[in-house]
């Protein structure tokens, strides 16, 4: 007997969604052998790592909570890499958007007018925006890079964060410690369902996704995106202009990882201090992969990684594990995830073979 | 009806068992770390503190840790769940965690939240620091005995009131005993990045530095001292390993008396919210054994008497006159600035070069 690998004439649609969900079931069975060999409970470790997290509304509000800049920001991110615009800077639009969002509050620190937080949340579009229109500037007139420079100017926001919460952004109560004064009610996202921190922000990330899914699979310019991703000659034939197109998804993906940044601040820690994002600029990456650039993918990517967190909180305390299971977890997950995708553009074929071949062979 | 009936006893049972097994059940205490318990520095040290606090009582407590728990969002999450996970007695070990500890404090009245470094409390939430300036003192004086350069390398953090306190509590030292010393500080806003701390140790040798100190958490700077031949003064955790013969000696931030008296206080049902800052006195802070091999015997008679001064009181490092860096007076002969004014410090006293980021 034989096992083969044969390319498929065309990739199938099956394996596309099939292989996450058997990348999901591989690193469970890994997962318990990694338990095992460790000296812990398996069945119990699984249990605290992927169920206790979620076993009560908080525990699900907290899921959503975590799962929401990611898939906010992964909508955006994965608009540019169908277009193979590569913006690896989100970390930086988003902390960006949430400076200029909380700019507001720092300068009207006494403001109650209820037109506060749209405005903070438009400032943190367009601070997101901003951030992500240097990329674009670069790439369009000099043809620079986009993987270098928005890479490279998250380190430069994060200093800027840095710059201001130690400086003139202080608060003025608080001993010199690097923190903004705490956001007042008008400045605060209001909380949708009590007793949790689940924020008016998870609705805008759904709406993040639903408007994603309608632009990729129902507009034109959705199909301009996917085509001048698979095909840029083509799609150049075919009058799609590529540099606005550059623009279009730097833009909205800035956009969309700034409206974050403000929702983090805004939605939960309440001031401005110098670690915001614990890395979802980054995380998202993966996010928008493991959900094969697709939004409805995505949501359940975004889960799935903010699940592995609040597990990799929850052995710790639960059972003593150390921190790495969360990573090791994480790891194994992009892992079996890129080793199954082979079977999208591969099929097995068991063969059984015949004696004279067989005999042939050995 | 009959199911009802059922359903009640073994709701009743179930409760009686488990109050029961309340009463037998270990003091459930949590920690919450921002780093890893590996850094070698301030992670580790609260780590210690929490295996002193199992030595003492053995299996009358239950601990548990999560480290790395970033600032952000995400440490309101893990203070609550310690806390609804039954935890008692709650540790939380990192200025930023002061906002959530005191959020989550309002949910949980009869959990005790202890929090390390900050200036807000409530009837639950007590806080804590140690004087670690007292030992920065001491190291000062050292320096100012074993430098040759008169040039003192100082690789500091985020310019807190916290850090600032240490560069002039040193400086202070220093110049106590060699007013021809001085520092220069490089910071490297980081606590913990033994890449970026090394590199700020070598260019600081590279200016004449002949003895690096540290208010980050990486041995890396000890390791180029050793490396480079020049002398270097630990922090946080003894960090004579990693340079035997570069290391002075270290300030060993010492939890372990603190935790243990708090727990017990929990235990007895005396527990009240309060705000400590122990020095030597307390036994908070320790400084490591001396390098007899690096220092003279004198040197080190020196330093053991400034900390017999000060945990007696006798000597405050902080004591006037002090001078700011162009020179004006802070404080006079006779006075001593208050915790007060060491809170808010944001100013370099007279031997620290550059200016103070702001």
């Amino acid at each position: 007997m034989r096992i083969k690998l044969v390319p498929r004439q065309t990739h199938s649609r099956l394996m596309t969604w099939l292989t996450p969900v058997m990348a999901l079931g591989l690193s469970l069975v890994a997962g318990t052998v990694v338990f095992y060999l460790l000296g812990y409970p398996p069945l119990q470790s699984l249990y605290a790592f992927f169920i206790s997290p979620i076993s009560d509304l908080y525990g699900v509000c907290e899921l959503l909570v975590k799962a929401s800049p990611l898939a906010m920001i992964a909508v955006g991110l994965s608009m540019g890499f169908r277009a193979n615009v590569w913006n690896i800077g989100a970390e930086g639009q988003l902390t960006v958007g949430a400076l200029a969002g909380s700019a507001l509050v720092i300068y009207f620190p006494e403001s109650n007018n209820i037109l506060m937080l749209p405005a903070m949340l438009i400032l943190g579009i367009l601070g997101g925006m901003a951030w992500a229109s240097i990329p674009a500037f670069l790439k369009t007139r000099f043809n620079t890079n986009e993987i270098l420079t928005s890479l490279l100017l998250v380190y430069v926001a994060i200093l800027l964060l840095s710059t201001l919460v130690h400086g003139p952004w202080r608060d003025p109560a608080g001993y010199n410690f690097p923190e903004s004064v705490i956001f007042q009610d008008v400045a605060t996202l209001p909380v949708i369902v009590s007793g949790t921190r689940l924020h008016l922000g998870t609705i805008f990330a759904l709406l993040a996704i639903i408007t994603g899914w309608i632009l990729i699979s129902r507009t034109l310019a959705g199909f301009q995106v996917r085509v001048s991703g698979l095909a840029p000659q083509a799609a150049r034939y075919t009058g799609v202009r590529s540099n606005l197109m550059i623009w279009c998804v730097l833009l909205g993906a800035g956009g969309l990882a700034g409206l974050a940044g403000i929702i983090e601040v805004s939605g939960l820690i309440g001031q401005v201090q110098p670690i915001i994002s614990p890395g979802y600029g980054f995380s998202a990456i993966i996010v928008a992969f493991l959900g094969r650039l697709h939004p409805v993918g995505i949501l359940f990517a975004s889960l799935v990684l903010a699940l592995s967190y609040l597990g990799g909180e929850f052995v710790q305390i639960k059972l003593g594990l150390p921190l790495g299971i969360a990573g090791v977890f994480q790891g194994m997950l992009l892992f079996f995830l890129l080793s199954c995708d082979i079977l999208i553009h591969y099929r097995i074929e068991i063969r059984k073979t015949s004696l004279s071949s067989s005999a042939g062979s050995t | 009806m009959k199911k009802f009936l059922i359903a009640a006893i073994a709701a009743f049972t179930y409760a009686i068992s488990s109050g029961l097994a309340l009463a037998d059940d270990p003091l459930k205490i949590g920690f919450v770390y921002i780093g890893p318990v590996g850094d070698h520095g301030w992670t580790y040290q609260h780590n210690d503190g929490r295996l002193a606090v199992e030595e003492a009582f053995g299996d009358k407590v239950q601990t548990s840790f999560v480290e790395f728990v970033p600032e952000g969002q995400d440490a309101e999450r893990v203070i609550r769940q310690l806390a609804a996970d039954g935890n008692k007695l709650i540790f939380t070990t990192s200025f930023g965690y002061m906002n959530p500890t005191i959020k989550v404090a309002q949910s949980f009245p009869d959990t005790y939240f202890e929090h390390c470094s900050g200036y807000k409390r409530a009837d639950n939430v007590a806080t804590y620091l140690a004087r670690f300036y007292e030992a920065r003192y001491v190291n000062g004086r050292v320096a100012g005995h074993v430098t040759k350069t008169n040039t003192i390398g100082y690789i500091a953090s985020f310019p807190i009131p916290e850090v600032v306190r240490g560069i002039n509590a040193f400086a202070l030292g220093l110049r106590s005993v060699n007013p021809d010393a001085t520092i220069k500080v490089v910071w490297v806003s980081t606590w913990f990045d033994p890449g970026k701390e090394g590199d700020a140790a070598k260019a600081l040798i590279d200016q004449g530095a002949d003895i690096i100190t540290q208010h980050t958490d990486s041995p890396a700077p000890l390791q180029v001292a050793e490396e480079r031949g020049v002398w270097a003064i630990g922090q946080a955790s003894d960090m004579a390993a990693f340079g035997p013969r570069a290391h002075l000696t270290s300030a060993i931030n010492n939890w372990g008396p603190y935790y243990v008296e708090r727990t017990r206080a929990v235990m007895d049902g005396t527990w009240k919210s309060g705000d400590v800052w122990g020095g030597y006195s307390a036994d908070m802070i320790k400084s490591s054994e001396f390098n007899a091999e690096s220092m003279s015997a004198e040197v080190i008679a020196d330093a053991e008497a400034t900390i017999a001064a000060i945990r007696s009181g006798e000597l405050h490092p902080f004591a006037g006159p002090i001078q700011d860096q162009s020179g004006n007076e802070i404080i006079g002969a006779g006075a001593t600035l208050s915790d007060g004014d060491l809170l808010g410090m944001n100013y370099y006293v007279m031997g620290v070069e550059g200016s103070l980021p702001q």
